[in-house]
């Protein structure tokens, strides 16, 4: 897959992971497993770069005895996941006209 | 390994980035670990689902851009004895000129690299004129002029036109192989950065 497009989507889907309720790292991983594989650096990047761009909010609390960190989506990150599902409506069309293309060609 | 070597070495390939980015990358990864224990698997098994240190240090100095590195390196020299300022300043001439030498060679490595892309397209760009070119004039000699040699013309227009298909693509992957190479340049500068920081 093209990089710049798995970033976007990686992007999305982490968010779509904190959507409901909060959420901490390996958890993310964990729920992400079945749909992408996404190793510790990866998914901390890509933190940063939501933390940075806004869409998410990091709190540390404590779990257990010792110190966990929880992220939170903010209404921009909300709105992000929104705007990822008008595009890829688009893109789905798309994807039946290229593949209507190549039925009628047979 | 357990949980403390595992931090530890990652500490170790890290050094020289900023304290703080390493400070939080640990915590991060402490936690990646202390999280996998509590699902009930030993610390051993753990530290080895998150990966291996050279992997994620890796991972992570290619994720940080050049030039945070280079002012985190600049930065750590800060505590200088009052004799190496001597020294420095003494030296100046020559430390400068080696700084200036290093970055040209890096300047001109990139414009080499990017010469070497813009020659290849437009190499394709004139050949693929030649072919167009080449055709319409011929249609015209054909039509207007000597029809042989408008035939002729033609078939050398067709001619250019085939070979800059040919061109394309072997441009395309010219072009992909020369960025992956900057990349892998930038990369290990980088890490030849980090690693004189370990060394001191």
């Amino acid at each position: 897959m093209d990089i710049q497009m798995k970033r976007g989507l990686l992007d999305v889907c982490v968010l779509a992971s904190i959507k409901n309720e909060d959420s901490y790292g390996y958890k993310i991983i964990k729920d992400m497993k079945p749909y992408i594989e996404l190793s510790e650096s990866t998914l901390y990047t890509i933190l940063k770069r939501l933390e940075a761009s806004k869409m998410l909010t990091v709190r540390t609390s404590e779990h257990g005895g010792r110190l966990r960190k929880y992220y939170h989506i903010t209404d921009e990150g909300l709105r992000r996941i929104e705007e990822f599902k008008d595009e890829w409506k688009e893109i789905m069309s798309i994807y039946r006209f290229v593949t209507k293309e190549g039925d009628s060609n047979e | 390994m357990n949980k403390q070597q595992f931090l530890e070495e990652l500490r170790m390939g890290l050094s020289g980035l900023p304290k703080d980015d390493i400070d939080e990358r640990l915590s991060f990864y402490s936690e990646m670990i202390d999280d996998r224990i509590e699902e009930g698997i030993s610390e051993e098994e753990a530290v080895l689902a998150v990966g291996s240190v050279s992997e994620i240090v890796e991972q992570i100095v290619s994720d940080i851009p050049l030039v945070k590195i280079a002012k985190e390196r600049i930065k750590s020299k800060r505590h200088l004895k009052a004799w190496e300022i001597i020294l420095l300043a003494l030296g100046s001439p020559i430390w400068f000129s080696l700084a200036v030498v290093v970055f040209a060679v890096i300047f001109s490595l990139y414009i080499v690299l990017w010469s070497l892309i813009i020659s290849l397209w437009s190499v394709f760009a004139s050949v693929v004129a030649c072919g167009v070119g080449g055709i319409a004039v011929g249609i015209g000699f054909a039509f207007f002029g000597n029809t042989l040699t408008g035939i002729a013309i033609i078939g050398a227009g067709i001619f250019c036109t085939g070979i800059s298909i040919l061109l394309f693509f072997l441009s395309k992957v010219t072009t992909k192989g020369i960025l992956l190479l900057t990349k892998k340049i930038i990369l290990s500068i980088k890490n030849k950065i980090l690693k004189g920081e370990e060394v001191k």
